[in-house]
């Protein structure tokens, strides 16, 4: 039905070009043997088990799961005397593809959304038609500086566009426009917060080569079968093609799975803070590509690089490269060198490992060339200083900040993931409550909500107000409620009821009869109400059952129904118990 | 007003001079007797304002006479008389109702098939793009229809423009109106065919390596290549993107004019595009009686030696031995004639080109969209690689013009090869670019042969692609410099009756000095008698119709 549908568009697609030929039925024969040829060929299921088991012993012996900072053979983990083992680490760089998310392409006036029908946002330009010229897009570079200031890169004043060639069907001009040996950013650095084995996190710096605009390539779209391999034809969508990509390439500085994990989200948080990308992993408008090698430590010179694509999670990121760091080691370790090779693996979420997609015989040969269809691209200073000084606070500035409030690691972490939750606590801030209580209302019940209801962080501000749950913060902080009935008023104010705060929540509060007893006198006579009538209880006390005090607590608590001040019931409580009856 | 023996003073000149122009002084006078500027563009424009006539008279007269001539000249590929008569109809309407109509009303113009018509066919001369039907049209032909003009078809062209004899068509040769016997040149020889047998009044083409010049020369008609980023190549269907230049086709210099004042000018869609304002370049164009007896003097210009074979060092280049005498006679004439019109002429030195390391590199890339998915010809196979051949293998190259271009712009990119090949080029070209430049500070103009010899018979030289290429060094280096080019006629080669082909002269002008460059042409145009008359069956069909 799917496919059907999108069989019709690509002829709804050629039609508009004005081609006769029925595209879709060749096109169906064509790929079908791109199968068979092999050029996409799974691991056996053998291969895939015999390496899993190598992940469960490995991870068992060395640790590797967590912090995975030291790996030792998994061959003689088994064995019961330590023999002399050879400590390997690994060495990983990340080329990270982001979408940008410009309302247009990167060089037409097509939308670049993302989910449309399929060939609806195409034109005679991103459909590579004869005679069209590419445009580029000045919102890209927009956000291509911005993400390349947010990496503190350099910006290249002047930089310019090549073309990388290459046939594949999703790619309609015979090349892709990219940037090669000019790009728009060059160095960098990403700080990464890294969970470490035990509850405490570590701090590391992460190089960046360089971060370059190019042009994302149309979707194949299998039919017949699930991928590739075994389907009966292939269709393309070309809606994707010419959306903008930044391609943002790490040095190789990352060691384990957990440090790439944790450098992919720290990108995605800064792409997501900085508004240039939404960083959707499983929309594919960020994608990963990891490269991963390992070599005894100690040794300068890296081991043979192996790349893994297809992990649409920084989690199963994580997971491919404890994967393959196992089964690289352990085929050194055993004496199969040559099971690592300079190749292109997939990693397959279903079964837990990587597959070898692709063998790279030497360097491909993309025929790189300068563009000619566009200008240099040159930049003023002026307009990077203006770009500059419009950068909103960055992940690392945030966490920076709220340390400064005294919050704990924890909760920086927790706060500062997302922008909108980050937001969302600022203007609670703002609102006047203290840091600590709003955190811990933020990432408590609140955070609990949004998630039970899935409900993003700017839609409840629409209903609950920040300054709403600041008011009733300041409620608690001065006693006139207890965080008791704090927690009992919460509903009201999720569901709108708490109005826009600055007086609003008081106001509720009241309404409901739910404002804390803290006048001693009240207090007192309610205290002594409820001791006049348990007399035989306060004896007991007198005489040492002096666990009964919870139960005078209780009792005062249902007499005035909950609302009475805890701490003062409690001064009061003391006092009177402790002194003899007048 | 000037003196009244001006005339009388040029056409001693023409007679002394030379005995191989023809000259047709009642044309002229005709010219004069309008009162406006020579050529049948203007005429024809000013009938149809005037209402003297109707564009769809015009239409219907030109359809008449490109179909006459077709038969023996095959200048095009496609024509929709249809079309073309709804939208003669349709400018007439609107001039009916008063309407300012534009400056190309009811002006029947042709377009090389390598230039995208909305609903028309577009192929470039290869069969990998039968069937293809553009949905957008061309920047410049957007703008010649927004002018009012009426496009009757599209011309035949070497396959993606890749040859210069429009035999290497994936459709059929075209013949040279002068004699069948021979090419009208190429790549835009449709184009320059087709207005030398007035099948139209004027035609676009485009100019890569000398595609609008060569032909021109070929042909006998003027033929401009504009400054590179002058006219946009938005819809032109790419050989080398850095090199290719939208240009007009005319019968004179004037008409040319106007057609390119019409389609320059800055546009969204092509970012090489100049933003540069563009000049009406028919406005310095002054009608001969108002032109002084001197009109070039102060004027410097520069003969290319190598181009010419009368440098001393000219074998260097390899160019001298290419030259034949008739061309270089024919130059020579025009040089005196320059000279008496008050140009100093001196000599100037060019250098070897590496023009094709970079047109076919780019091309090999270019050409990597032809590869059946999306339109045009697919061919049939049951594995994506094959497709790719089959298709790749049926529609590029039918002709092997196209294939060994591919091959040899795709090794060029090669890793290992890029630095001594293309990257090497593109520094030479920077080294043609400056100098070329620097002659243009001293001069006003530099001037050579636009092809070093006059057309040539059809298969002469189709088995000897080396002479094909040489024969394209007069042009290329102007096209790796940028710089505009103006070829009109300025002479005949070959006198025994009835054979004598036409030679064109290249004037070579500053980068964006179209104005300068055309008012030169102009000048020598309308003073040096070079009346390119066809000598065949053409004459009676076209003059019939402008009865």
């Amino acid at each position: 039905m799917t496919y059907y549908s999108m069989g019709m568009q690509v002829v709804r697609c050629c039609s508009r070009a004005g081609v006769p030929g029925p595209c879709t039925r060749q096109w169906a024969v064509q790929l079908r043997s791109l199968a068979a040829t092999g050029a996409c060929r799974r691991a056996s299921s053998g291969t895939c088990t015999a390496a899993l088991r190598n992940v469960a012993a490995a991870a068992s012996a060395a640790g590797v799961a967590t912090d995975g900072a030291s790996i030792s053979s998994s061959s003689s983990s088994t064995s019961t005397q330590p023999a002399a083992k050879v400590d390997y680490e690994a060495v990983i760089g990340i080329e990270t593809h982001v979408q940008l998310s410009t309302k247009t392409k990167a060089f037409c006036s097509c939308a670049s959304e993302f989910g449309a029908e399929p060939n609806s946002n195409i034109c005679p330009v991103c459909l590579g038609h004869p005679g069209t010229l590419p445009v580029l897009n000045a919102d890209v570079v927009r956000k291509g500086v911005l993400a390349g200031l947010a990496l503190d890169a350099t910006i290249c004043l002047s930089s310019k566009f090549d073309r990388k060639q290459y046939f594949y069907p999703d790619l309609p001009k015979g090349y892709q426009i990219s940037q090669y040996d000019v790009p728009l950013c060059e160095g960098g650095w990403v700080e990464v917060v890294v969970p470490d084995s035990g509850a405490g996190t570590s701090v590391r710096r992460i190089g960046i080569t360089r971060a370059h605009l190019e042009e994302d390539a149309g979707k194949l779209v299998h039919g017949g079968a699930a991928s590739l391999s075994g389907s009966d034809y292939s269709l393309v969508d070309f809606n994707r093609a010419g959306v903008p990509l930044l391609e943002i390439v790490s040095e190789p500085d990352l060691r384990t799975g957990a440090e790439a994990a944790a450098y992919g989200a720290e990108m995605r948080r800064i792409m997501r803070f900085l508004g240039v990308s939404d960083g959707n992993m499983a929309e594919g408008s960020m994608r990963c590509d990891v490269n991963i090698s390992v070599r005894p430590r100690g040794r300068a010179a890296f081991g043979t690089k192996v790349e893994i694509k297809n992990m649409n999670s920084f989690n199963a990121m994580q997971r491919a490269i404890e994967f393959e760091i196992v089964r690289q080691v352990d085929a050194l370790e055993g004496g199969r060198e040559g099971e690592v090779v300079q190749e292109t693996r997939l990693w397959d979420e279903g079964r837990q490992c990587t597959y070898s997609m692709r063998k790279k015989e030497g360097l491909a040969d993309y025929r790189y060339f300068p563009e000619p269809d566009l200008p240099e691209l040159t930049l003023t200073e002026a307009y990077v200083q203006e770009l500059r000084a419009s950068m909103p606070e960055l992940p690392r500035q945030l966490r920076e900040r709220l340390l400064g409030l005294g919050l704990s690691q924890y909760d920086v972490l927790v706060l500062s993931d997302d922008a909108e939750v980050a937001a969302y606590f600022d203007a609670v801030l703002a609102a006047g409550a203290p840091a600590k209580p709003a955190a811990n209302w933020v990432m408590g019940d609140v955070m609990a909500h949004c998630k039970e209801v899935r409900l993003g962080w700017e839609q409840l501000a629409a209903r609950m107000a920040p300054a709403a749950l600041a008011e009733m913060i300041s409620l608690i902080e001065d006693g006139t409620i207890s965080g008791k009935i704090g927690k009992d008023v919460l509903p009201a104010l999720l569901a709108g009821e708490g109005g826009a705060g600055g007086g609003s929540v008081r106001a509720l509060v009241e309404a409901r009869g739910l404002v804390q007893i803290s006048d001693p006198a009240a207090l007192a006579a309610i205290v002594d109400g409820v001791l006049a009538a348990n007399s035989k209880q306060l004896q007991a006390y007198r005489e040492g059952k002096t666990k009964l005090q919870g139960f005078f607590v209780g009792a005062v608590m249902k007499e005035s129904k909950g609302r009475a001040n805890p701490k003062e019931l409690n001064r009061i409580l003391m006092q009177r118990l402790a002194a003899p009856p007048s | 007003m000037n003196p009244p023996h001006t005339l009388q003073s040029y056409t001693e000149m023409r007679v002394l001079r030379t005995t191989n122009i023809r000259a047709k002084p009642a044309d002229m006078r005709l010219s004069l007797v309008c009162g406006s500027l020579h050529g049948p563009l203007h005429a024809a424009r000013d009938q149809v304002a005037r209402r003297g006539t109707s564009a769809t008279e015009l239409t219907t007269a030109y359809l008449r006479q490109l179909h006459s001539a077709e038969t023996q000249l095959q200048c095009f590929l496609a024509v929709d008389d249809e079309y073309a008569l709804r939208q003669a109809a349709l400018i007439d309407s609107r001039l009916a109702q008063g309407e300012d109509v534009g400056p190309l009303a009811g002006v029947p113009i042709a377009v090389k098939d390598n230039l995208c018509t909305q609903g028309l066919q577009t192929t470039a001369g290869s069969r990998g793009l039968h069937g293809f039907v553009p949905t957008y049209d061309a920047t410049a032909v957007a703008r010649l229809r927004a002018a009012g003009a009426v496009v009757l078809g599209k011309t035949n062209m070497d396959e993606f423009g890749m040859g210069s004899s429009c035999e290497n068509s994936g459709y059929q040769p075209t013949f040279n109106p002068w004699d069948t016997k021979h090419v009208p040149g190429g790549s835009s020889g449709g184009s320059a065919a087709a207005v030398a047998a007035k099948q139209c009044i004027a035609a676009l083409g485009s100019d890569t390596g000398g595609s609008i010049r060569q032909p021109a020369s070929f042909c006998g008609v003027v033929g401009v290549k504009p400054t590179y980023g002058r006219v946009s190549r938005n819809g032109l269907v790419a050989y080398a993107s850095s090199l290719d230049c939208v240009g007009p086709i005319a019968q004179s210099v004037a008409d040319a004019a106007a057609v390119l004042t019409v389609i320059a000018g800055s546009d969204l869609a092509d970012a090489t595009c100049s933003q540069k304002p563009v000049e009406d370049y028919t406005a310095g164009l002054l009608p001969l009686d108002n032109l002084s007896s001197k009109p070039l003097a102060f004027k410097r210009l520069a003969l290319i030696q190598e181009a010419c074979g009368e440098g001393v060092d000219a074998g260097k280049s390899g160019l001298r031995h290419i030259v034949v005498a008739g061309v270089t006679a024919a130059l020579a004439g025009a040089v005196r004639h320059l000279q008496e019109l008050g140009a100093e002429v001196e000599q100037a030195s060019d250098r070897p080109a590496t023009y094709y390391v970079i047109a076919l590199s780019e091309a090999s890339s270019n050409l990597s969209r032809y590869d059946g998915v999306r339109f045009g010809q697919r061919g049939a196979a049951d594995e994506l690689k094959n497709m790719y051949a089959s298709s790749r293998h049926s529609g590029l190259g039918s002709e092997v013009q196209v294939a060994r271009r591919i091959l040899m712009g795709t090794y060029a990119l090669s890793a290992g090869y890029y630095d001594a090949y293309y990257k090497r080029a593109q520094q030479v070209r920077t080294l043609v670019r400056r100098e070329m430049n620097m002659a243009l500070g001293r001069f006003d103009a530099l001037l050579c042969p636009a092809a070093p010899t006059t057309a040539y018979r059809v298969g002469e030289k189709s088995c000897d692609p080396l002479s094909m290429y040489k024969g394209d060094l007069m042009t290329v280096n102007l096209n790796l410099a940028g710089l505009p080019a103006v070829c009109l006629p300025c002479g005949f080669s070959g006198q025994a009756a009835g054979n004598a082909l036409p030679v064109g002269m290249q004037l070579i002008g500053r980068a964006f000095g179209e104005a300068d460059l055309l008012k030169l042409a102009h000048i020598y145009e309308q003073t040096s008698g070079v009346v390119t008359i066809l000598p065949s069956v053409f004459i009676e069909s076209a003059s019939a119709k402008h009865d």
